[in-house]
């Protein structure tokens, strides 16, 4: 990772400018230009060191519901069981977990009234309960790890 | 949320364009007047709707490959307090408050850390132990071992 990529990095993750030139303003505080900056941020995009640019939005306030989903599935059945759960497109990502609770997932549905018909056809597809654990409280600061 | 602000979540939802003047394309593309387009950003900026406007990095090409949602049993009197502290640590980049499932599931703090190595992970998350320690009762870390499923979240 080159020196203006750990710029990028460590000034980018948040504070972009709402302003005629937002690129040349960040450019100049960085001590680059605008067109290396947004060459340089095309390049990290396609070399997948950023997933994304652009605004961050916070899908629960946009509207949404979402809930985080746990389940123990035993190993010879986990493949059918991740292949159930992933075909809902509610499913928004789906990981395998180290634990008792091996299979972890969120749902994100329209509403809060959507989300307990969704676990229950998931429980009567798959055989197995579901622990639904929505978040109550947020302690969430910023995102900002360092490059 | 009003036709504006969802014409203007539908346009950036992917991501800005790279161009030297991106918010007058995103005015273009909606047909919204850039004024009333930063007012709009700015509103969604003030009441949470958009967390923040920037680069996304990728966790494991930064180097952060050790994962672990960490789960925390803590006293209930004690977890808003303690929760806050915990999610301003800089390694830690999700910390909630969720219900506890008894008798299954007995963690009600959770906390992703994020760390180069599942040694500097471990001590992160030994780091989160001393400072819950006076109203903790019990923890465990999950380390994820395969992404089955990823797609964003996205207006439909």
């Amino acid at each position: 990772m080159d020196e203006l990529e750990r710029k990028v990095i460590n000034r980018l993750q948040g504070g972009f400018p709402l302003c005629e030139r937002p690129f040349a303003a960040v450019a100049r505080e960085l001590g680059t230009d605008e067109v290396t900056l947004i060459a340089k941020l095309k390049a990290m995009l396609e070399a997948g060191t950023l997933t994304r640019f652009g605004p961050m939005y916070d899908a629960e306030r946009l509207g949404g519901a979402f809930t985080l989903c746990a389940m123990s599935v035993p190993e010879p059945d986990f493949e059918r069981v991740a292949a159930r759960v992933n075909a809902h497109a509610e499913v928004a990502h789906n990981y395998e977990r180290a634990h008792h609770f091996n299979m972890w997932f969120v749902l994100a549905a329209a509403s809060r009234e959507a989300i307990a018909p969704l676990i229950a056809a998931i429980e009567a597809e798959t055989g197995y309960p579901v622990l639904d654990l929505p978040r109550e409280q947020e302690y969430f600061i910023e995102l900002r790890l360092v490059a | 949320m009003n036709a504006m602000d969802e014409r203007i979540v539908r346009a950036t939802q992917a991501g800005l364009p790279l161009v030297a003047e991106p918010w007058r394309a995103v005015a273009e593309t909606t047909g919204i007047p850039q004024a009333q387009l930063f007012d709009r950003v700015e509103a969604m900026l003030a009441d949470g709707r958009i967390r923040r406007i920037g680069a996304v990095p990728n966790h494991y090409a930064l180097g952060y490959t050790a994962n672990g949602m960490s789960v925390w049993d803590v006293a209930d009197d004690a977890v808003d307090e303690l929760g806050a502290r915990v999610g301003a640590l800089p390694f830690v980049t999700h910390c909630y408050r969720r219900p506890r499932r008894l008798p299954h599931w007995r963690y009600n703090l959770f906390a992703m850390v994020h760390g180069r190595s599942r040694p500097e992970t471990d001590a992160r998350v030994a780091e989160i132990g001393a400072l819950l320690a006076p109203a903790l009762r019990a923890s465990d870390v999950l380390y994820s071992t395969r992404i089955l499923k990823k797609t964003g979240m996205r207006l439909a």
